[in-house]
């Protein structure tokens, strides 16, 4: 019912643009055009800042970089501009690559201010470069031809334009809900979830970073090729700040918002155009004010943007059951030696300055074997996770995972090698849906690329994946739940989707950091369940928690820390003996 | 390059680096004591060159109305927000914060624009003008969000910038100014001649660093700052108001920023949209100080003031490609050599987001 009710509205949208020329006068599709040009820029700038959070007042700068290449290589050496078009591609995906390996990995504000200063310098270089024509520009850039037909008028490079913004937006649109757009999507929120999912956050960043210049490069070469003029003022740092309000007025995190942004952003400017130099002789002035004053605005109150605010009011589109997949996910391969520990840790230490959080532990972990990790606050048992899943590395020691040495390893890659973990604070992407979080978890079980996610030519893989994703929902309770969003879910549910997250990559060793923490009887008790069928299935467990009882019920073996050391390691019995661990744990037998 | 030239540029680039390390000061002061990156810092340098400027040549300084219209803003945001807050009894107290005091310097200068000057209370009217500049902004603009994320503040400030150097243009108009000289004498030290004016630069560096630093150590209220630069939760617990804090900051960073353009006025010809670009390198200079140490902006504003300085010898046209350009291996250093605060950061901003 919804889905046909949003094809309608995609089908009216399209006729009502297709159908704009015998509408609008020419000055409006004129108008049109700068529109679609800005929202193929914008919607570069919508995947990388608002979905994966990387801020850039620099898309300036890349349209600009597309667009004196096409014109640079049409006026001056007299090409072709579809030659020019792969030039302008080429080149503003280059520059993209390269500036983003320098930057991408700077955090927080450093990258932004990093694009300010970059965005700065390309126009500074185009201002002063004499192939480029200094400050005064290129001009006599030839309109593009499409065979015989030139697209000389502004209507004919009005159908090109939307054209082209329609298949990139369906393009981005499927790329978001494949493998690695999801890897995309849950960039935003901090990198100690994205590297426990065997996801190269880096290498996402930058793939993204990649595609939002080529779209700049993109709407550059149609800018170079209708305005049939391109100047250095044309891609300033404040051209780059008025793509960035496109994309936050529109709702930086919607696809659609960047058309809407940059409807909006054209209009407002259209008409400030008209209204203004009846006030004031500064009337490109005041525009930039007005900006500015909107942006704050927009900033203090309604952040989200517009595309989110109408949303809000229609209803949610309900996602697709998967349907059954014709082939399953591979499992992941075991190690064939069942007699060979899963985990093997010697003398691992962790310093943290003069205090020693982890001090030469060692112990092991059976094929199937579910171990419980207790000791007191303090006692070193996070850190000590934190050096077996590869967020810390220890300062001395050896960390085995089936055999292999994974001591130096970053986390992503002890996760791809088939440990999976869940969080103390639970780590979730609130904005995506149950289904597509556990979906995340088998990213390091999939393979299809951004390209194929494009095309879809991944569907089957996609199939299977949702398959099995369902299937570890269903197995943790939340299977009818599957399209809500999980910030909707009460905590202890949350616990209980990471849970599914870990199971979903088909770890050979899970590692559950306090998964019983917050819950409430019923939901330890589906836990306690759950964990129960794990052990019978012969998944090994690596089990930090608090709760002695659900402890002691559940676990083949424990391993007491406090202070750093190991103090016992035994079955739950001996250890419930132990005088040691009794008083760790009461500070001393009465 | 023969050595004199050499010796020459370094002159040069020490002067304009001397700037930088105030102006960078005034940044890292603001960021540390509020998390805002504020850009449009370099607007009100540019803004205090202007205002003496105007006074010197006996016509109204465009400042007047820029701080007119900040404080008409930000006055009826204040009266807005204890209205609704129904705190009728704390109106004139903020009636005499946000309109009467940074009135009456404007009032000054308005009153004082045509007539002779002399340099020195040009110079202190000009200073007492653009103090409030700076403050008015953050009330403005950054105190209704200032638990938002590091990040939407740096996007924040790029948009004050964008709308107040539309003001300025409109404030100040197009034309270029240079002031008057504040010294012509010229010192022979060894086989170098280096003008009053560069000694006056350096020395007026280091004794506000100086200051700066006595405040920091030796005053309660620098301790607040540097206490809520260090945990703003903890300072919030044992009883610092982040809001004053954060009015003084921007206080004393409007102070910095008068005394820079003051400083840079007569070296060079400055526009009313100059000042972004000086802000810029200074920020440049505090980027290199990883935003965080005092020392560390110093000598990281001093060199960008040395690069800039034998980059013009090079290529005059490419000096600010390769000033800005040298960011992207300073950061990229930077990214190896604090791989692990990054990361923490990130975390950080997680947590802001959920709160």
């Amino acid at each position: 019912m919804i889905r046909t009710r949003s094809s309608i509205a995609v089908i009216i949208a399209i006729a009502l643009l297709a159908l704009a020329p015998a509408l609008l006068g020419s000055f409006s599709i004129t108008l049109m055009n700068y529109i679609g040009i800005y929202a193929i820029a914008t919607l570069g700038l919508v995947l990388m800042t608002g979905i994966a959070g990387v801020t850039s007042f620099g898309q300036a700068a890349f349209i600009g970089i597309g667009a004196y290449a096409t014109a640079w290589y049409t006026v001056t050496l007299g090409g072709s501009p579809w030659i020019g078009l792969l030039l302008a591609l080429a080149l503003a995906g280059l520059a993209a690559a390269i500036l983003g390996a320098a930057t991408l990995r700077l955090g927080g504000h450093f990258l932004p201010l990093s694009t300010i200063a970059w965005g700065i310098a390309i126009y500074f270089l185009f201002g002063n470069s004499e192939t480029l024509g200094r400050y005064n520009g290129l001009s006599g850039i030839p309109a593009i031809a499409i065979g015989p037909i030139s697209l000389e008028s502004s209507i004919a490079i009005y159908f090109f334009i939307w054209a082209t913004l329609g298949a990139v937006m369906l393009l981005c649109r499927n790329l978001l809900d494949s493998r690695q757009g999801r890897a995309i999507r849950c960039l935003r929120g901090g990198t100690a979830l994205v590297e426990s999912l065997a996801i190269d956050s880096f290498r996402i960043r930058l793939a993204v970073f990649v595609l939002a210049a080529l779209l700049a490069g993109l709407s550059g070469w149609f800018y170079a090729h209708m305005q049939r003029y391109v100047g250095p003022i044309q891609f300033d740092i404040d051209a780059g700040i008025e793509l960035l309000l496109m994309a936050l007025v529109g709702g930086a995190s919607q696809i659609l918002g960047a058309v809407v942004g940059s409807t909006i952003v054209t209009l407002i400017k259209n008409v400030l155009q008209d209204v203004l130099p009846a006030v004031t002789t500064y009337s490109g002035q005041l525009e930039a004010v007005v900006f500015g004053v909107l942006f704050v605005i927009l900033l203090q109150k309604a952040r989200g943007g517009v595309v989110p605010l109408v949303r809000k009011y229609l209803p949610r589109a309900k996602q697709e059951i998967p349907l059954a997949a014709s082939a399953p996910l591979l499992r992941r391969a075991r190690s064939a030696q069942t007699a060979q520990a899963v985990l093997a840790i010697h003398g691992a230490t962790k310093r943290f300055g003069a205090l020693v959080a982890v001090n030469d532990v060692s112990f092991q972990v059976k094929p199937g074997e579910v171990l419980g990790l207790i000791g007191p606050n303090g006692a070193g048992k996070s850190t000590l996770l934190n050096l077996i899943t590869g967020v810390l590395k220890p300062n001395s020691g050896t960390i085995l995972f089936q055999g292999r040495n994974i001591t130096r390893l970053p986390p992503r890659h002890i996760a791809a090698a088939g440990m999976a973990r869940t969080f103390q604070h639970v780590k979730l992407r609130p904005h995506m849906t149950l289904l597509e979080n556990v979906l995340l978890g088998v990213y390091s079980r999939t393979h299809a690329g951004f390209l194929a996610g494009a095309l879809r030519l991944d569907r089957t893989e996609e199939a299977a994946a949702r398959i099995e994703a369902l299937h570890q929902l269903r197995r943790v309770g939340l299977g009818d739940r599957y399209g809500e969003l999980a910030g909707n879910l009460p905590l202890g549910r949350q616990r209980l989707l990471e849970v599914a997250r870990a199971l979903a990559a088909d770890p050979a060793l899970l590692v559950l950091d306090e998964p019983a923490a917050g819950l409430r009887r019923l939901e330890k008790q589906t836990l306690s369940d759950l964990l129960r069928d794990l052990r019978a299935e012969g998944m090994t467990i690596i089990l930090v928690e608090h709760d002695m009882e659900f402890v002691m019920n559940l676990v083949d073996r424990i391993v007491v820390m406090d202070f750093g050391i190991k103090l016992a390691d035994g079955l739950p019995a001996a250890i419930r003996a132990d005088e040691r661990v009794q008083e760790a744990y009461l500070g001393g037998v009465a | 390059m023969t050595p004199e030239i050499a010796l020459l540029l370094a002159q040069d680039g020490i002067t304009t680096g001397a700037i930088y390390v105030l102006i960078a000061l005034g940044l890292v002061l603001i960021f540390l004591s509020t998390r805002v990156i504020f850009v449009p810092f370099g607007d009100v340098v540019g803004y205090a060159a202007l205002t003496l400027a105007a006074l010197q040549l006996k016509r109204t300084p465009g400042t007047v109305w820029l701080v007119l219209t900040l404080t008409a803003i930000a006055t009826v945001m204040e009266v807005h927000a204890l209205v609704r807050q129904h705190q009728i009894q704390r109106l004139p107290r903020a009636l005499f914060y946000y309109a009467v005091l940074p009135v009456v310097p404007a009032a000054a200068a308005w009153a004082a624009a045509g007539y002779d000057l002399p340099m020195w209370s040009a110079i202190l009217i000009t200073l007492a003008v653009v103090l409030p500049i700076s403050p008015l902004l953050y009330r403005v603009a950054f105190r209704p969000m200032a638990d938002a994320s590091v990040l939407v503040l740096l996007i924040v400030a790029v948009a004050v910038h964008f709308a107040m150097s539309g003001m300025a243009l409109i404030f100040f108009g197009p034309e270029g100014f240079r002031t008057q000289p504040l010294t012509r004498a010229f010192f022979n030290i060894g086989p170098m001649m280096v003008s009053g004016q560069s000694i006056l630069v350096m020395v007026s560096a280091a004794v506000f660093g100086l200051l700066l630093f006595v405040f920091f150590e030796h005053t309660l209220n620098g301790k607040a700052l540097r206490a809520t630069a260090v945990n703003r939760v903890g300072a919030r617990l044992v009883g610092i108001q982040l809001s004053t804090t954060a009015a003084t900051a921007f206080l004393l960073a409007s102070a910095l920023a008068g005394i820079s353009g003051i400083l840079i006025g007569p070296i060079a010809t400055l526009y009313y949209d100059s000042g972004f670009l000086i802000g810029l390198k200074a920020f440049v200079g505090a980027i290199i100080g990883g935003l965080v140490s005092y020392p560390a902006t110093i000598v990281g504003a001093l060199l960008v003031g040395l690069l800039e300085s034998y980059a013009s010898f090079w290529d005059s046209a490419m000096k600010e490609v390769i000033v800005f350009g040298s960011l992207i291996p300073i950061l990229l250093w930077q990214s190896f050599a604090t791989r692990t605060g990054v990361e923490e950061e990130i975390e950080e901003e997680e947590g802001e987001r959920q709160t």
